[in-house]
């Protein structure tokens, strides 16, 4: 990724190793962050449940896009089974909910499971690369998708299998403003967890690996042992947000968690920025929210121009692929690089570095 | 070879072969502890391959390469790191997207036991305090090399001549008994050559490493080096002092070629060393 300046503020000094190593670089970046997450707490008595719906979906996919940016950002192995590792947690979850076991505990227990299955397919992955993995993942989607429809005692098969609602002592998760929080709990654990990982010994290897894999291994660092725990970091992330994605639909069934959902898994890092941490939750929210600022941009234009009113789902669709193509064109770096490149701009005006 | 001091590497009758291609035939040669030991010959006499072999990137066909009397080739590739061998590479292999500090901060993996789940959890679990720690460590290896300037800079976008030190830091950062340095002065400006050779200088007095280096500027390696070994074609076709070695016939003739006028300014610059 490009570097792009940042500097801090002017009287801002960092007088510590421990104040140079903190999670938000500025203060004005932890404001903000803090800013969010008190929006989100305060929504559910704001926004209708569409729009909560849409939070808690974003969240969900951000949470399964930050264990891809792990594998593929910070690890640089890339992986087209993703969307079967958040079905296998979404089922997982089921199972262990249907045995009685409390579905707030239930959901870690799916990403540990997840993350164990993750390892044993990230076997392989020690030793491919490139198109190679691309191809030892894709054997990963369809074996877990086959899976799925033949295991009835574990997903239900063909008829799929039901998610019991959250509760925590009584407090029951059952509308989308309660659910809600149950994600942003989920989010901010997993956000911190990762920005903890990338400025931490096993953090740094993984990116070293990605890096420069030869010099990696003369400073001491186990690759098999990393490309596969990266693996699992993956899964984990991957069958924690299919966890929270079947108990919030309270039913979990194949068809969702096919090559396609790998692909927009994918597409949502691509788009947020490979190896950041933040970008996943932004390409998550331009991923989920484009489609739909694509159909009020064409039923706009329907209106505008009646005679194409019969075509706006076509509109909607090529208006997408269009904003997609247009994005990788002129943003290959991701959200996170354009948003780089204007905080540097404002703070360094009138100068350009 | 060695009349004193304690040997720490002993390469023992080393061969690479390549498929029909002999890279290393039969090199022996003794590291002593605490000692600076040159590697010289001309391109493609199988001296990066000789330092590959003691790093693990290769594994030798035949031979023997003894660590203070223990068997290295038994260790995997990441172990030898643990063993005290760090090296720098010849074409800079540097995490380039990673700052500086945290390329240096790799050095000190096999130092550091935090894992991912205590990295995760960074308040609890002690991996703030250990990160902290190894970044004061970080530091005077930082404030040595003099590259506090850029130490958060991305290593990919410095200048050769910083990269190469970065490099240099990164191998210190293992804290290394012998470190293995490939052209550490390849394509630097005087004034950057100086600076290397204070360095060098440093690790061995300062620091106690021992170390191998791969050096073509003959200046350089007659200034510091206490022993040299020629490589020529996969083999080593002399050892010794640095005045020893330059005199020797066979050295001028495969390191030089014949043309007198190059005999004429080897022989200023031993001259030179000499004195």
């Amino acid at each position: 990724m490009t570097h792009v300046p940042n500097p801090r503020p002017t009287g801002d000094f960092r007088t510590s190793y421990a104040g140079d190593r903190t999670l938000f670089a500025t203060r004005f970046e932890t404001n903000a962050v803090i800013a969010g997450v008190l929006f989100v707490l305060v929504s559910p008595f704001l926004f209708s449940d569409y729009i909560l719906s849409q939070f808690i979906i974003i969240g969900i996919y951000g949470i399964a896009a930050l264990g891809l940016n792990v594998l593929t950002g910070m690890t640089g192995q890339i992986s087209l089974g993703h969307g079967a590792f958040f079905g296998f947690g979404a089922f997982a979850s089921a199972w262990f909910s249907s045995r009685g076991i409390p579905v707030l505990l239930s959901m870690p227990m799916a990403g540990v499971l997840t993350m164990a299955v993750g390892m044993v397919f990230g076997i392989p992955a020690a030793r491919l690369k490139g198109l190679y993995l691309a191809i030892a993942t894709l054997a990963s989607q369809y074996i877990l998708e086959d899976f799925f429809a033949r295991a009835d005692w574990f997903t239900g098969g063909t008829s799929g299998s039901l998610a019991e609602t959250a509760n925590l002592f009584g407090f029951q998760f059952d509308s989308d403003g309660r659910y809600l929080y149950l994600v942003l709990f989920w989010v901010i654990v997993s956000f911190v967890g990762v920005a903890n990982l990338a400025r931490t010994r096993d953090g740094r290897a993984l990116v070293a690996v990605r890096d420069h894999y030869l010099s990696a291994e003369i400073m001491g660092i186990n690759l098999t042992h990393y490309r596969i725990l990266s693996f699992g970091l993956a899964s984990f992330f991957a069958g924690l947000a299919g966890a929270l994605y079947g108990h919030y639909l309270g039913f979990v069934s194949a068809e969702g968690f096919t090559i396609i959902l790998s692909i927009e898994f994918l597409a949502i890092i691509i788009i947020g920025g490979l190896g950041s941490v933040s970008g996943s939750l932004l390409g998550a929210a331009f991923i989920l929210l484009l489609p739909q600022a694509m159909e009020t941009f064409a039923n706009a234009l329907a209106t505008l121009v009646p005679a194409i009113s019969q075509g706006t789902a076509y509109i909607k669709q090529m208006s997408v692929g269009a904003a997609i193509i247009l994005f990788l064109v002129l943003e290959p770096e991701g959200l996170v690089h354009r948003w780089r490149l204007m905080r540097a701009n404002w703070k360094l005006f009138p100068f350009s570095h | 070879m060695a009349d004193n001091g304690e040997i720490l590497l002993r390469v023992d009758d080393v061969s690479l072969q390549f498929g029909g291609l002999k890279a290393l035939s039969n090199v022996s040669f003794a590291v002593r502890k605490g000692g600076l030991f040159s590697l010289i010959g001309p391109n493609g006499a199988g001296k990066t391959s000789m330092l590959n072999c003691i790093s693990g990137r290769y594994r030798p066909t035949s031979g023997n390469l003894t660590w203070n009397g223990e068997d290295i080739l038994r260790h995997s590739v990441n172990d030898r790191a643990h063993l005290g061998i760090g090296r720098t590479f010849q074409n800079l292999a540097l995490f380039g997207h990673m700052s500086v500090l945290d390329n240096i901060l790799v050095g000190r993996h096999h130092k550091l036991r935090n894992n991912f789940l205590t990295g995760m959890l960074y308040w609890v679990g002690g991996a703030r305090r250990e990160e902290l720690e190894q970044r004061r460590f970080v530091e005077d290896i930082i404030d040595f090399l003099e590259i506090q300037h850029v130490r958060h800079e991305p290593a990919g976008t410095l200048s050769y001549g910083l990269r190469k030190r970065v490099e240099l830091a990164r191998a210190m950062a293992i804290e290394p008994r012998l470190i293995l340095l490939d052209e550490p002065m390849a394509g630097m400006n005087l004034e950057e050559k100086e600076d290397m050779a204070r360095f060098i200088i440093a690790l061995r007095e300062e620091f106690e490493m021992t170390i191998l280096m791969i050096e073509h500027d003959m200046g350089v390696v007659m200034d510091l080096s206490d022993q040299v070994a020629v490589l020529d074609f996969g083999k080593v076709i002399a050892s010794g002092a640095p005045e020893a070695v330059l005199a020797n016939e066979h050295v001028k003739k495969a390191y030089l070629g014949e043309a007198d006028e190059l005999l004429d300014e080897l022989a200023d610059t031993a001259e030179r060393a000499i004195a």
